[in-house]
């Protein structure tokens, strides 16, 4: 295969990362859009709805632990500020005379406490899931990521905020619907959610938001910032020896991360109808790594494919065999973290690469760099142009 | 390491990112036009999910069963998974319901409210059964609840809950509060006890059932010396322990759940609290749950419910007989596999006086169908859906089972929102 | 007065059960920076194993005493497993060992669920345990205090086997400098077998004394993984003493929290001070200097 950039051919197009990408992105819209509206039924569609609410967690988790190597196992956090925002809003719109949500009526003292209020405006509330958790995570990353928190120490102190917050939630049932969490929405910035058509409204804007993401990660990739970030992740002290500083580099990716996730959760509460803490907690966090891990984390759609597969194969084999399930997902974990680390996506690397053996070496790297030298760490499997590590030894280990 | 060429790059694939987000951005405004015009179009009651798409034209019904076969919650949900299908096996033995023999569409809810929401869903649009019987967490139901309500079918819950609820697509067939918890202080009260302490799990039903303890402490002289909760899943019950001591309280209401149970009764053991002295009043431990527990740490403590295995009825002989000889002789029975299984022959019996499956001819037809139930005669409130239950206080012998000590005159008509009760009223 | 000390009592207890659980992961994620998910359900295995010996002892005395070495080895065994199937594969990716981990964790408690049922199940604690010793007008449990002891002898034994044998001078010379470490002849992989196999063996001695306390089911060990990583974190890598007093403080501060607030509040009051003091002290409060960066 011809290294892109030498080529002229018109054949070999498609093989150029750059135009492959966008014909995936093509294709994703395509289906998104127009075959699964028409092939799906109501249920169905919401049901990949769903999937694509936490394929958004996923996008942002591709971004912060792909690309910026932070393992963050605390998205749910930010899936839950998002998802509660909403729900909050659409509760208080929901409420009857008074103006106070059915379940503050049963549980609480029927007081709509102060810091509710402001999201009784359907314009405050989409800024503050745009704003919230990305800020959320910028000053805790900020926190963190100055004193040079990092690796496993940063995995855990997220894993635990994740814990934090579903104990908090619990445990202030009258605000927070408690276990519960909240649900029983009726409608949706006006719409009517019983009705399938305002559904489908919703599939389409899951759709739109998702796509848009995938193009904002994809246009951070292929920027500075984006190398920069993927150098942060393979040799942060080399970095910082440039005279850039590490930590403000992943404050930006974890709260964009965080604002995917937010907006994620946002969506995911109109469509399924429920938010609660089993929703946030440090379990959900991890599942949303499994996709991740499987479609390929350092991949632009990996991370949307991966998510959406294991979510359907959960609905699809829990259903048949609920123990099998857990097992499933427990081998799909080991298997493909410990010998495929660039996911099912690393798979179609490799074979371009059987297919390009003996293609001129050393031109940029439309596969995968050898994985056994850069490990956890992946190299740009879709070819954007950044550079691969040279020296990617020991990265994300903790001192 | 090679370096690109990057501003030729970039740019061109920058205009193929503007007119892809372009294209998304087109789409998205287009879908929604298209949802507003049919929004708008949809001022006339089109009732979206009213079309009922239930086939009762074979010779069998389709229903739907919905438990938690996987997750934290599957212990408990499997044993009505269990008596739920005996039920079927019983009425399809018997010739079914108005002569159609039950097809069972079996679900998992994986102990996710999101899941149970999710495969109602699909229980009634896609496979179309004409009830569904399950549920177990308050945060289940909640989740299920609009399914229910917006697609206009059927929910039988068999478990004891907070109340406050009544929906007309439900049929609570556990307890509601005054068929529990009131039941439950009423017996505290008689036996002459002054300083109750409240200990539970955080989540709504302790939380709301403590709610209503304090209302009635109140009206009745009973002083609430302590009000605890923790975690879901805690396991250290040092401290809260340390605080029932230091409470000077006469006797425990207990809501706690699952596992967190064993480290209390354990520790409540370990400081040299006694049931005679300091008796535990428990409404989420039953039969199946004292094994675990474990005899020695809880023998001699109370519980509140509304059916136990030891109940002498016929009725029960023939469950616990059945039940037995289904899955094994050290299996035990109790209240929520009971109410369980009662839901199911009390659709029966709905069905069959409403003559029709369909779901406002069953809900026309509820109101005074009986059961001759193992706990004893059982019938259909048709105004909260709810049914008259009576109420026995049971104490855990040492063989494990539970013993009825007290139990309420007859059946107590249920109250969801206990209306009719003076103290309560400030409640909901 | 009583209220504080009974409280205190609490928070040592507390911290004990901290310190055992955290013990074996101070070793393996200290010596290999490796995040053992799976680690709570080798406690886990412990516990069944306590369950399952009490089939066959019908003392329940001699069965406990009997459980701490069995579940030790049950433990260890499986540990010694993972680290050679998988672990050994990914020693220089410390981050995807923990997805892997967690995958065997899923796997491991689904596992205890089919064999064990999903019902939770009880280990009867032996007689000579049962009630309370009297302490300045304070009833300490007994297993409290055996707990309490057991977790100081797992300390005093792993010291003395870190300070004074070969094994013990290996694993504190990988910890410092693995290159230098392995250049000096020391078999890095053996010793890290070895290390697994201790740490791990700590989780199911572990389990064993959490039957004490409370019941055992499938999900005993989730319960327990995320304090004991907030433990190993605030304690600092490399040496014990940091684990010992990390586990003790967060013990007592969570006890005070606990009972001057609510169990929940607690756990995120907690938090709030681990961040915080991470701030202070990102690398805990012991550390080892090494020759890396930052």
């Amino acid at each position: 295969m011809s290294a892109p950039g030498t080529t002229s051919a018109p054949a070999a197009l498609w093989r150029r990362p750059a135009v492959r990408v966008w014909i995936g992105v093509a294709v994703a819209a395509v289906v998104l859009f127009g075959l699964a509206p028409a092939v799906l039924s109501d249920f169905r569609l919401n049901l990949l709805a769903k999937f694509l609410c936490l394929a958004m967690v996923a996008v942002g988790i591709g971004l912060a632990w792909g690309r910026g190597g932070m393992l963050v196992l605390g998205q749910g956090v930010f899936f839950g500020i998002g998802g509660y925002l909403m729900a909050m809003h659409m509760k208080l719109s929901d409420a009857g005379p008074g103006g106070v949500p059915d379940f503050m009526l049963l549980y609480g003292d029927g007081v709509v406490p102060g810091w509710w209020e402001p999201f009784r405006s359907p314009l405050v509330t989409v800024l503050a899931i745009l704003v919230l958790p990305a800020g959320t995570a910028a000053l805790l990353g900020l926190a963190v990521f100055r004193r040079r928190v990092r690796g496993a120490y940063f995995a855990i102190l997220s894993q635990a905020l994740a814990a934090a917050f579903a104990i908090l939630l619990v445990g202030q049932q009258k605000v927070t619907g408690g276990t519960n969490g909240l649900n029983g929405f009726r409608s949706f910035f006006g719409y009517d959610l019983a009705d399938p058509v305002n559904k489908r409204m919703l599939y389409f804007i899951a759709a739109g938001v998702l796509i848009a993401m995938v193009v904002v990660v994809r246009l951070l990739m292929v920027s500075r910032y984006g190398e920069l970030l993927v150098a942060v992740r393979d040799q942060e002290n080399r970095v910082r020896f440039l005279g850039y500083d590490p930590a403000n580099v992943k404050v930006v990716a974890y709260a964009i991360a965080a604002c995917f996730a937010g907006i994620g959760g946002a969506l995911f509460a109109p469509v399924v109808g429920i938010i609660s803490p089993a929703d946030v907690g440090v379990i959900p966090s991890i599942g949303f790594l499994v996709g991740v891990a499987i479609g390929g984390r350092a991949t632009l759609l990996g991370p949307v494919l991966g998510a959406v597969a294991v979510s359907w194969a959960e609905t699809g084999l829990s259903e048949q065999f609920p123990s099998f399930w857990t097992y499933f997902q427990g081998a799909l974990f080991i298997l493909v973290v410990a010998f495929l680390p660039q996911g099912f996506a690393s798979l179609g690397g490799l074979w371009r690469r059987r297919r390009a053996a003996g293609a001129a070496p050393g031109e940029p790297p439309t596969d995968p760099g050898p994985t056994g030298t850069a490990p956890g760490h992946a190299t740009a499997d879709d070819g954007a142009g950044t550079t691969t590590t040279d020296d990617a030894r020991t990265a994300g280990r903790t001192a | 390491m090679t370096t690109h060429p990057l501003p030729s790059r970039t740019t061109r694939k920058r205009a193929l990112a503007v007119s892809a987000a372009a294209l998304a951005a087109a789409l998205t405004l287009s879908a929604c036009g298209g949802a507003r015009t049919a929004d708008a179009a949809d001022g006339s009651p089109s009732a979206s999910g009213g079309s009922s798409c239930v086939d009762t034209s074979g010779d069998t019904v389709k229903i739907g069963f919905l438990n938690s076969l996987s997750g934290t919650m599957a212990i408990s949900e499997q044993t009505v998974r269990d008596s739920l299908d005996l039920a079927a096996e019983e009425i399809n033995a018997a010739g079914g319901v108005l002569g159609k023999q039950l097809e069972i569409v079996a679900e998992d809810g994986a102990s996710e409210p999101t899941v149970f929401a999710e495969k109602a869903e699909k229980l009634i649009s896609s496979d179309c059964v004409a009830a569904v019987f399950g549920g177990w967490t308050s945060s289940s139901r909640k989740a299920m609840l609009p399914v229910f309500e917006s697609r206009n079918s059927l929910l039988f819950y068999p478990v004891q809950y907070e109340g406050l609820e009544a929906s007309s697509n439900i049929f609570y067939t556990g307890a509601t509060t005054n068929q529990q918890i009131i039941p439950g202080m009423d017996y505290l009260a008689e036996q002459g006890k002054k300083k109750v302490f409240l200990v539970g799990s955080d989540y709504v039903f302790p939380r709301t059932a403590n709610k209503i303890i304090n209302a009635y402490a109140e009206a009745n002289g009973i002083e609430i010396v302590g009000e605890e909760y923790a975690p879901l899943g805690h396991t250290d019950f040092a401290t809260i322990v340390n605080k029932l001591k230091a409470s000077g309280a006469d006797a425990v209401f207990n809501t706690l759940n699952g596992d967190s149970n064993v480290a209390f009764f354990k520790e409540y053991k370990n400081v040299g609290l006694t049931a005679d002295a300091v008796p535990v009043v428990s409404v989420s431990i039953a039969e199946e749950e004292v094994g675990g527990i474990g005899v020695d740490n809880i023998v001699g403590q109370l519980t509140a419910w509304n059916y136990y295995q030891t109940v002498e009825s016929p009725t029960n002989e023939t469950f616990v007989a059945a039940f037995k000889e289904k899955y094994g002789e050290d299996r035990p029975t109790s209240d929520p596999m009971e109410a369980a299984y009662t839901s199911l022959y009390l659709w029966k019996g709905m069905v069959e006086k409403a003559e029709s499956f369909e779901v406002a001819d069953i809900q026309d037809a509820a109101d005074g169908v009986t059961f001759d139930a193992p706990e004893g005669t059982v019938t259909v409130n048709g105004d909260n859906h709810h049914i008259a239950k009576t109420a026995y206080i049971g104490k855990i012998d040492a063989d494990g089972l539970i013993y009825p000590v007290w139990e309420s005159d007859g059946p107590i008509e249920p109250d969801p929102f206990l209306e009719g009760y003076e103290w309560a009223e400030g409640l909901s | 007065m009583d209220a504080l000390f009974s409280q205190l009592f609490a928070g040592l207890s507390l911290g004990s059960v901290l310190l055992l659980a955290a013990l074996g992961l101070a070793l393996t994620f200290g010596q290999m920076g490796v995040i053992n998910m799976a680690h709570g359900e080798f406690m886990m295995a412990g516990a069944y194993t306590a369950f399952v010996l009490q089939a066959f002892i019908p003392d329940a005395g001699v069965s406990l005493l009997v459980a701490l070495p069995v579940g030790f080895v049950v433990g260890g065994l499986l540990g010694l497993l993972l680290e050679v199937t998988l672990i050994s594969r990914m020693y220089r990716r410390p981050l995807d060992t923990l997805l892997v981990t967690f995958g065997v964790a899923l796997v491991l408690q689904q596992l205890a669920r089919d064999v064990f049922g999903a019902p939770n199940v009880d280990v009867r604690a032996p007689a000579w345990l049962s009630g309370a010793v009297p302490v300045l007008g304070m009833n300490l449990p007994k297993t409290r205090l055996f707990i309490l002891a057991l977790a100081i002898a797992c300390v005093v034994a792993l010291s003395l086997v870190l300070k004074t044998t070969s094994l013990g001078r290996r694993i504190r010379a990988t910890v410092q400098n693995r290159d230098l470490a392995e250049t000096s002849g020391v078999s890095t992989r053996a010793t890290d077998r070895l290390t697994f196999f201790v740490g791990s063996g700590v989780a199911g001695v572990a389990g064993v004394a959490l039957t004490l306390l409370g019941s055992i089911g499938p999900t005993l060990g989730t319960n327990y993984i995320v304090d004991a990583f907030l433990v190993v974190v605030v304690g600092g890598i490399g040496q014990l003493k940091g684990a010992v007093i990390a586990a003790f403080s967060l013990g007592i501060l969570q006890a005070t929290f606990e009972y001057s607030t609510t169990a929940s509040l607690a756990k995120v009051l907690l938090f709030v001070v681990i961040v915080a003091f991470l701030q202070v002290r990102p690398q805990g409060l012991v550390s080892v200097r090494t020759r890396s960066l930052a």
